[in-house]
């Protein structure tokens, strides 16, 4: 199939962009969208021209690392899935698909499609943990029981891979579910109740002063997240951070 | 021993670990202050040592190529880890775990390593449980346990199919907490180009900034390379797009032997290749033969139809199916080692029987595994006559529970739901149980250079068990390398820090400079995907599944005449100070031409089958892999000469004290 591109070109953070406009033949469905863009890629390399640069690496939809907007949504069009997972067999012959990189006041690009996420790293830093050492002995595994539905909450919540197209779908470029998702995980979990407190405040203090908006109540995150992270986490978040500031 | 000492510890083999442990030098905590650790790479091995490094007090410096640690490839691995708690009161133990890997690894691998990574197992369940990861547990609220290929146990913990994302999640968070404390350096969207030795000892590295292209120095008293493994080598395999040799291919230029690298993991249970323009393959989690029955057509015409798309799968009666793993290996059946299940898919494609377009492909079917749940959950639902329907519905239930996100995973990329029809499934490149060569305290042949996890070579012999890699990263990051650094260090609590503006460090600068420029002002003729693809191809057709030596010498000089092509004719866009993804690929495939021939050498010289390397000149009658324990017991272990071809082999004899060596059966 035929394939009109509006492709986001910009030489570096401090350059201006624009869309760049390609077209591609031969496209199959079988292709992921992706290898569709290697393509692209091989063709501009052939003819000398800088090729477009933008983040993947496990193409299976478990790193995090893509960060398309495609058509406006986050990953594109399918549900539940990664940029990288999307297929050519979701387009038709003669579509236009534009791709942009995420965009948040919070994520500055660094070229083309690529965006620097570090104000998620550091969300992370903040209070993403449990404060036990790894090098030492600790408990028995098995003699800290916990309640399947809570531990498989936990894991639900745990399942977020860190891309970012929370904050690309909302409108206030929010960063709430990606923040309740680890708090939410060491919140239903024992281990995790110890520290729970200073946890949800470090977490939020450096969410807000990374430039995230609030949430919008809107519940675009949960629709485009690919590992489906529930809005119930948000709630979750909203009650550890009532609860510790009345607990001061 | 000659130049290879292997430092094992003498004794008993169950106290050998705690005695090592007792009797190596340590470091004060006030001394470890003053020492700096650089750590390349930030999966299981590399995040679990930073964390570990860095809490003990010394000062860590981590090096990735991705944006974040948290996005190792480690977070792809899915079906589980294994440890020897025996909580389903089975029969396992410590000795069982190891002599399972021993005989799973075709008796290549070192006996003390295997015990130690055995009896730190269950350890690591214990530290990642009290750090919050969420593995699967059953109703009571303890830890749930499944089943993996080529043992007999319950052992493998696993979170649904993201047992990996979950595990580096949690050495992720631990390294974390220790960035926060300012522990712990993370230095992100950076790649090692060399490795930067000092009076013998490695010192520091140099390293290119992804984004802006400045070519860095960075020192430290030790250099822990945790990069993984090289089967990106063979173009198509589950490795995600960007891992690489260059760390490990570099140490080994700079004096660190590299172990067994014709040593390769293919992988049974992946999504067949569908097309020219395929640019990476997907792995279906081994713990899908603990349910999925594998099989292809009994009838050559039958296979003919179904490759047509004449005849569809759910056609075919029982009696017409060869379930061909449980007809060769009753005992193990469809949970046989990887090695052993890739071959027989390979055996039974090329006898003409495989089932999609290309006929490279076999059926992995649930249908027996979803009636069976089924049946039991209709019955502890106390419906006594559900019908046939009803029944199916409950199983795919069940069955969607446990893998949902798998069968998710096959029909998104295969567009065919595989609740309703077999999975078509077929082996590829997944994993390297080659890597540097290491000794009992994970030190290369190079003084104060370390590595751990797949970029190593020890534990795994010539094939890895299912649930063992995250096993081995994690039991080297969190519970070895902690305690082996320090016999190093010690030596260094006076050294103050290492400075970077020596003759050392401007030579490797240098070298690694005019290695960028050849790269970027060749004639420009061919993409650097061009050349990998190219690669592949020879890897995968005389290097791959079967070998024989007349493939492996024309692979050799292949690869020598596509090497000496790429350094003419590559074609590198763009600038060298500026983000550049095509210069980090040309860096990376100039490794893969080299570390290739190598790979072909070793495994021209191994005349004999072991593990995942099978000389088809080397099988018995049934074609099973035909071991040589006299002459081949030995780690192969290549010193840096110049060319490949100039490579000089090493042998570190294999001594097995507590495990007698028998030929692998799964019969």
């Amino acid at each position: 199939m035929k394939i009109y591109l509006k492709i986001w070109r910009q030489k570096d953070a401090s350059s201006k962009g624009k869309i760049v406009d390609y077209t591609m033949d031969g496209i199959e469905g079988d292709m992921s969208f992706l290898e569709m863009l290697d393509i692209l890629n091989e063709d501009l390399i052939s003819k000398g021209e800088v090729p477009i640069e933008f983040d993947h690496d496990c193409r299976e939809g478990i790193c995090g690392t893509c960060s398309l907007q495609i058509n406006g949504r986050p990953h594109g069009p399918d549900r539940l899935i990664t940029a990288c997972q999307l297929h050519m067999r979701s387009f038709k012959d003669g579509d236009t698909i534009v791709i942009e990189p995420f965009r948040a006041k919070a994520f500055p690009v660094i070229k083309d499609l690529i965006v620097d996420r570090n104000a998620f790293e550091r969300i992370q830093q903040a209070g993403g943990f449990i404060s036990v050492n790894t090098s030492g002995r600790t408990v028995d595994a098995n003699s800290i029981p916990i309640r399947k539905d809570n531990a498989d909450k936990a894991f639900n919540a745990a399942a977020c891979i860190g891309c970012g197209a929370c904050v690309a779908a909302c409108k206030n470029a929010s960063a709430m579910l990606f923040t309740s998702a680890k708090v939410s995980q060491f919140a239903l979990l024992p281990q995790g109740r110890i520290e729970a407190t200073e946890r949800v405040q470090n977490m939020v203090r450096q969410m807000d002063l990374e430039g995230f908006g609030n949430c919008t109540n809107t519940g675009a995150c949960e629709i485009e997240c690919p590992k489906g992270i529930s809005l119930d986490n948000i709630a979750r978040m909203n009650r550890e951070y009532l609860g510790a500031s009345i607990k001061g | 021993m000659g130049i290879l000492d292997s430092k094992i510890p003498s004794g008993p083999l169950a106290d050998k670990w705690t005695k090592h442990k007792n009797e190596i030098d340590l470091v004060n905590p006030a001394n470890k202050r003053n020492i700096d650790i650089i750590i390349v790479g930030t999966g299981l091995a590399g995040g679990s040592a930073a964390a570990s490094l860095a809490e003990l007090g010394y000062n860590v410096k981590t090096f990735c190529y991705q944006d974040s640690p948290r996005r190792a490839h480690s977070i792809a691995a899915q079906g589980g880890i294994n440890a020897s708690k025996n909580y389903q009161g089975d029969g396992d133990s410590d000795y069982r775990l190891f002599y399972d890997t021993v005989k799973g690894g075709d008796y290549r691998s070192r006996e003390a390593n295997v015990y130690r990574l055995a009896e730190v197992s269950g350890n690591i369940i214990d530290q990642c449980v009290s750090q919050g990861v969420p593995f699967a547990r059953d109703y009571g609220g303890l830890l749930d346990n499944r089943s993996f290929g080529g043992v007999l146990v319950s052992r493998t913990f696993y979170a649904k199919g993201q047992t990996g994302q979950q595990l580096l999640l949690g050495a992720y968070a631990a390294m974390n907490r220790q960035i926060h404390r300012g522990k712990i350096k993370s230095y992100t969207r950076h790649e090692m180009l060399d490795l930067v030795i000092v009076d013998g000892k490695a010192r520091g590295i140099i390293a290119r900034n992804l984004i802006t292209g400045e070519i860095e120095r960075h020192s430290a008293h030790a250099v822990v390379i945790a990069s993984g493994g090289y089967g990106n080598l063979f173009f198509l395999s589950t490795y995600c797009m960007g891992a690489n040799v260059m760390a490990a291919w570099r140490t080994h230029r700079r004096g660190a032997f590299f172990a067994n690298p014709c040593y390769t993991q293919i992988h049974p249970t992946c999504i067949p290749v569908s097309g020219e323009h395929q640019s990476k393959l997907t792995l279906m989690s081994e713990s899908l033969r603990n349910d999925g029955r594998i099989w292809v057509p009994k009838k050559l015409d039958d296979a003919k139809a179904i490759r047509e798309g004449k005849l569809k799968p759910t056609q075919l009666k029982e009696e017409d199916r060869d379930y061909y793993l449980e007809r060769r290996y009753p005992a193990f059946g469809n949970l046989v080692p990887r090695d052993v299940a890739s071959r027989a898919a390979k055996e039974r494609c090329d006898a003409g029987y495989g089932v999609n377009k290309t006929g490279e492909a076999v059926f992995l079917d649930f249908d027996a595994a979803i009636m069976r749940y089924g049946k039991e959950k209709a019955l502890t639902s106390g419906l006594k006559d559900a019908d046939n329907a009803h029944i199916r519905k409950l199983g795919e239930e069940v069955v969607e529970a446990k893998y949902g996100n798998l069968f998710q995973m096959y029909e998104k990329i295969v567009d065919e739901n595989p609740y309703k029809t077999p999975m078509m499934i077929y082996p590829a490149v997944h994993y390297t149980m080659g890597g540097l060569w290491v000794d009992y305290n994970l030190q290369t042949t190079i003084p104060g250079c370390y590595a751990a996890g797949e970029a190593n070579f020890s534990d795994h012999g010539a094939n890895r068990l299912g649930a063992s890699a995250l096993m081995q990263g994690l039991a080297d990051g969190y519970f070895v390398l902690p305690y082996t650094i320090g016999d190093f260090l010690a030596d260094d609590i006076r050294t103050g820090p290492i400075p970077t503006d020596s003759e050392e460090f401007d030579k490797a600068e240098k070298d690694v400079l005019d290695k960028i420029n050849r790269l970027m002002s060749a004639k420009g003729i061919h993409s650097v995907d061009y050349y990998h693809k190219k690669l592949g191809k020879i890897m995968w057709n005389k290097c791959g599944m079967s070998r024989n030596a007349k493939g492996l010498k024309e692979a050799i000089e292949d690869i020598a005449a596509l090497r000496k092509d790429f350094w003419e004719n590559v074609k590198v866009p763009g600038a060298a100070d500026d983000k550049n993804q095509e210069l980090e690929k040309a860096g990376r495939v100039a490794d893969f031409l080299e570390i290739g021939e190598l790979f072909a050498m070793d495994a021209l010289e191994r005349n004999e089958s072991c593990g995942g390397h099978f000389r088809e000149e080397y099988q018995t009658p049934e074609g099973e892999a035909l071991r040589d324990d006299k002459n081949f017991k030995f780690v192969s272990a290549w010193e840096y000469k110049g060319e490949p071809k100039d490579a000089k082999l090493h042998k570190e004899n294999l001594i097995y004290e507590n495990i007698e060596l028998k030929t692998r059966s799964y019969k």
